[in-house]
């Protein structure tokens, strides 16, 4: 399995200024690394993760690291736990974000749900799922935002939930507004959810968004086209789902999220 | 095998949603400083720079080893900070996975933060063996005792190594 294209092993002397490349970046170099010959073994076949530096999303210019990243064997990783996240409060009602104050907000009550899979499409169990969102108006409670939008009293726009026994979240929420930011002039962000997971292992922690089928800002978007091959964009696009429509009271919405990683340890390529 | 779902910013508007009380605090800030302890809880303290050496002030910052557990949203000098005790590794020398996002990253940092009084297991430590010597001093935090300092720069001198696996 020497075509995976995120993992490839290259020696560390090989960090030359530049942009880091995305993870379906070529791989030339499976072998040498200070002398020891490192199996190679696949976490994924496919990955289409977006590159550190992508000018057309500013913010990008100066936070982007300029050296190589030092890859690390597989097989030194691919079994490191992940983080506890015992410690961050999950109550019931938090999976309801039109429940969390004296009235309900304002906007088009939405089901958003799917499973967690891990890279074999196995579920990834009791696992936390944190999400975000701007209101109906496309503002957020955050003190940061100044976008001239309004706050809506009875919508803070955060939840949590964990995964059930198949690798099922299930979030009610209202429909986020898109925004305006600074990016380039009128730049608009589409509708989307922040979506955070941590998974079974090191290499599965997520934080990535959801958008929604059909929004014509989704192919203006940067931190969309970041992702250079369209099948990737389609990921993280949730589809209509008339099964989790709920009739007469909200649309359903549909996103399944595949984390890095296995479960067990990974077969012999 | 599935590909995975690729990774989106953090964007600069999760402050009011990620953190949790006592998030910053691995264990207890009671028992930090308590001599006698042999694990005794340190604070670590730290800023997140960018290119240009300013201080990146939307950044979260998570931290675990074992079963510790931290993370922190860096305030308007870029500043995080973690209350940890150092970690019983079974493989190479003690240190913390750490990881960054931010604005502005598309995609997460890992790093690891070792400790600046573990002369002898750091240079036995296998990860930090496969860093170039120049850049591992990015890795390893200053100063000794309850606390110490440990910055992570996203790019240009200095810039923090940063791994991939």
């Amino acid at each position: 399995m020497y075509r995976r294209s995120g993992v490839c092993i290259k020696p560390v002397q090989e960090s030359r200024p530049g942009s880091w490349g995305g993870r379906n970046a070529p791989c030339t170099d499976d072998r040498s690394l200070s002398g020891f010959i490192i199996p190679v073994k696949a976490v994924s076949d496919v990955e289409y993760e977006p590159p550190y530096l992508y000018p057309d999303y500013r913010s990008t210019e100066l936070r982007a690291p300029r050296h190589e990243p030092v890859r690390l064997p597989d097989e030194w990783f691919h079994n490191a736990p992940g983080p506890i996240f015992g410690r961050i409060p999950v109550r019931p009602e938090d999976a309801d974000l039109t429940r969390q104050h004296r009235g309900e907000p304002l906007g088009e009550r939405i089901i958003i749900t799917g499973r967690v899979l891990d890279s074999d499409g196995q579920p990834v169990r009791n696992t936390l799922v944190e999400v975000w969102q701007a209101n109906a108006a496309g503002r957020y409670l955050d003190p940061v935002d100044h976008h001239d939008a309004p706050l809506d009293p009875n919508f803070t726009g955060a939840g949590r939930c964990l995964t059930d026994d198949a690798g099922f979240y299930r979030f009610v929420t209202v429909k986020p507004g898109a925004y305006p930011w600074r990016n380039h002039l009128n730049a608009w962000r589409p509708a989307h959810v922040h979506f955070s997971l941590f998974g079974p292992s090191l290499a599965s922690r997520l934080i990535t968004q959801m958008y929604f089928p059909g929004d014509p800002l989704i192919p203006l978007d940067p931190m969309m086209s970041s992702i250079s091959d369209p099948r990737g964009r389609e990921l993280l696009i949730a589809r209509l789902d008339l099964d989790t429509t709920v009739p007469e009271w909200a649309l359903g919405y549909r996103w399944d999220i595949v984390l890095r990683g296995r479960r067990a340890t990974p077969a012999e390529a | 095998m599935r590909a995975p779902t690729p990774s989106q910013t953090v964007g600069p508007f999760f402050g009011f949603a990620l953190p949790f009380e006592h998030d910053a605090d691995a264990v207890e800030k009671v028992a930090y400083g308590t001599a006698g302890e042999s694990r005794q809880a340190m604070r670590v303290e730290g800023q997140v720079l960018d290119g240009a050496g300013n201080p990146v002030d939307d950044a979260l910052v998570e931290a675990f080893q074992n079963d510790q557990f931290a993370r922190c949203r860096t305030d308007g000098e870029g500043a995080f900070h973690f209350t940890l005790r150092k970690p019983v590794v079974s493989d190479g020398a003690p240190r913390f996975n750490i990881t960054v996002f931010s604005r502005g990253l598309l995609r997460h940092l890992h790093t690891r933060m070792y400790f600046p009084d573990e002369e002898s297991a750091n240079r036995a430590d296998r990860v930090l063996q496969l860093v170039d010597e120049s850049r591992r001093h990015t890795l390893i935090a200053r100063g000794n005792g309850d606390i110490v300092h440990f910055d992570i720069r996203l790019q240009g001198e200095g810039e923090t190594v940063f791994f991939a696996f």
